[in-house]
């Protein structure tokens, strides 16, 4: 329990923002949860490389951005090249497969797992804006000891428009059933 | 007294942006009126206005630009309504004129600024604290106002309720200070039942006023002159000109004293209503950080964490940075060593802080001007380095 810290990053039109809106919406859910949601705004919005912030903690939030993130997705190499090297010792980095992590701090070399969350989104969804579902499902199962799942599915059904309602479930439970490599290790830092 | 016209008979859990807060506790206490022109970071306050007074019977006004938009809503609260309007620093620069005239005719508004980086058109997506003078000091001549500084999103819907009030009470024009982090941050926050909510309605003549004898700016013994709706029958002048008790000018200079007196009075008689802080400082704390709206964020977290850490220090929240909180600014100098006041300018309210302190503590500022939230590592250094 404690303060807990995620960024989501990407490109604009990805979806972070709204992933970011959904996972603040799931929290309210909780009783006694408090939230905290923040994002990028005007030209760092438009293109180039976006960012939503979620913050939760069972105590009152004073700081109410993320400080150093428990929780970092980079869906483009850019995100990743401005946001990558800034997350706490054991903190988790979720990242495209299609991103060159070769770059990575050393020290977080074993704090971080690529997904292929991108090609999935578009190959299996069959469109490439579901990726942020995606990744609202790796995050549920990471975080769900804190967050119930059923609370984010809520939230994602009160928040899509009705007609894409099936469609983003469906991608949200890919996310969720994907193998993490060393699944233990993430469980146990929230 | 009026009841509002949101019925919500429990507590309700909602993710709102600070500037949603704004417009749900605008309503919350009574506000019928918005006249303004969007501009960022303050538009989703039009917005909400837009989509939500229609549905109570309220009006919505997108006027040509800020002038007109401060114009109608001092129109409207002459009118009898509680009007509010909301901007950024280039438009809270357009409506000082009409904010002194409201100041001038005792009309009861509210003028939310939410802050971004000046001067000029600055920086239109990123936080600052650059306008407290402005505030205090934008509009010529002597002359108080009150305004309030939210800290959170829960603050900005309690602190508009409480602007709301203070301005129908002392037929005042009250400021509310956010900045864009306040402004666009999402919170969860608990929106009260409607008879939790404490609605302060302006003074009206009694029923059976005769006309002839209503006295518009009448010298009353709380200094605060029943005020008659424009269109109810009691006819009166409204002036920017110093004004008798009739409302007409009068360019007298005994006139104009008396009148700037219970100006300046009818706040000053009452600062124990006006003057809102929190704080946490121990007796044995050498330091307190002295903030307001969301440095205020950054100040509690450096301060708690530093805690832990057996650092003695502690945290003073500003949430009515004017009138200035002086007396207790000047307690809190007796009692520590060192303020610390972070503030996202160049050093704005730190000038009062040290007046206030008159050399009783040592005032050093923290400052972030250029759009960003002052970190609380920047924070916990200078306390390290202090303590």
């Amino acid at each position: 329990m404690g303060r807990y810290e995620i960024r989501l990053s990407g490109a604009g039109g990805q979806g972070m923002i709204l992933a970011g809106i959904i996972l603040a919406e799931a929290g309210v859910m909780v009783d006694n949860l408090n939230i905290s949601q923040s994002q990028s705004y005007g030209p760092e919005s438009r293109g180039g490389a976006s960012r939503a912030e979620v913050v939760f903690d069972e105590d009152q939030i004073d700081f109410p951005k993320v400080i150093k993130p428990d929780l970092l997705v980079c869906l483009t190499q850019e995100s990743f090249d401005q946001y990558g090297a800034d997350l706490k010792s054991y903190g988790v980095i979720i990242a495209d497969s299609g991103i060159d992590i070769s770059e990575v701090k050393p020290e977080f070399k074993d704090n971080i797992y690529q997904l292929n969350i991108l090609d999935l989104a578009a190959k299996e969804i069959g469109n490439e804006i579901s990726a942020n579902m995606i990744v609202l499902g790796i995050i549920a199962r990471i975080i769900q000891t804190r967050i119930p799942v059923e609370f984010i599915k809520k939230a994602i059904i009160e928040k899509v428009p009705p007609k894409t309602v099936d469609l983003n479930i469906e991608a949200f439970e890919l996310g969720f059933d994907l193998k993490l490599d060393k699944r233990s290790y993430i469980y146990g830092r929230i | 007294m009026m009841k509002t016209k949101i019925f919500r008979p429990e507590k309700r859990a909602v993710l709102i942006q600070g500037d949603q807060a704004v417009v749900e506790g605008a309503l919350a206490a009574g506000v019928e009126f918005f006249a303004g022109y969007p501009i960022t970071p303050a538009s989703e306050i039009a917005e909400g206005f837009a989509r939500e007074l229609p549905k109570i019977g309220g009006k919505f006004l997108q006027m040509e630009d800020e002038i007109a938009g401060m114009a109608a809503v001092v129109g409207a609260s002459l009118a009898g309504k509680k009007a509010i309007t909301a901007t950024s620093g280039p438009g809270f620069a357009l409506k000082q004129e009409n904010l002194g005239f409201a100041t001038m005719v005792e009309a009861p508004v509210v003028v939310v600024n939410v802050q971004r980086v000046g001067p000029s058109t600055g920086l239109p997506t990123s936080p600052s604290q650059g306008d407290v003078m402005q505030a205090r000091w934008g509009r010529n001549g002597d002359q108080e106002i009150i305004a309030l500084a939210p800290a959170s999103v829960t603050e900005s819907y309690e602190l508009t309720i409480k602007a709301v009030n203070l301005s129908e009470k002392f037929r005042q024009p009250v400021v509310l200070m956010l900045d864009e982090v306040i402004g666009h941050l999402r919170e969860k926050i608990y929106l009260s039942t409607s008879d939790e909510i404490e609605i302060i309605d302006r003074k009206r003549p009694a029923a059976d006023q005769d006309p002839d004898q209503y006295l518009p700016y009448q010298l009353t013994d709380d200094l605060i002159p029943p005020m008659a709706d424009y269109g109810s029958g009691l006819k009166y002048h409204t002036s920017g000109l110093f004004h008798d008790q009739s409302g007409f000018p009068d360019g007298k200079n005994e006139t104009a004293k008396l009148m700037q007196d219970r100006l300046h009075n009818k706040l000053h008689n009452n600062l124990d209503q006006i003057i809102l802080y929190q704080k946490d400082i121990r007796k044995d704390d050498r330091v307190a950080v002295l903030s307001y709206g969301s440095a205020a964020r950054t100040a509690i977290s450096a301060v708690n964490t530093g805690r832990k850490d057996n650092l003695k220090a502690g945290w003073f929240k500003l949430q009515t940075i004017w009138p200035f909180a002086e007396k207790e600014v000047a307690e809190l100098a007796a009692q520590v060593e060192t303020i610390i006041v972070p503030e996202l300018n160049q050093g704005q309210l730190i000038r009062e802080v040290k007046r206030a302190a008159a050399g009783q503590a040592k005032v050093l500022g923290i400052n972030s001007y250029a759009g960003e939230l002052i970190k609380p590592e920047e924070i916990r250094a200078l306390l390290e380095e202090v303590l």
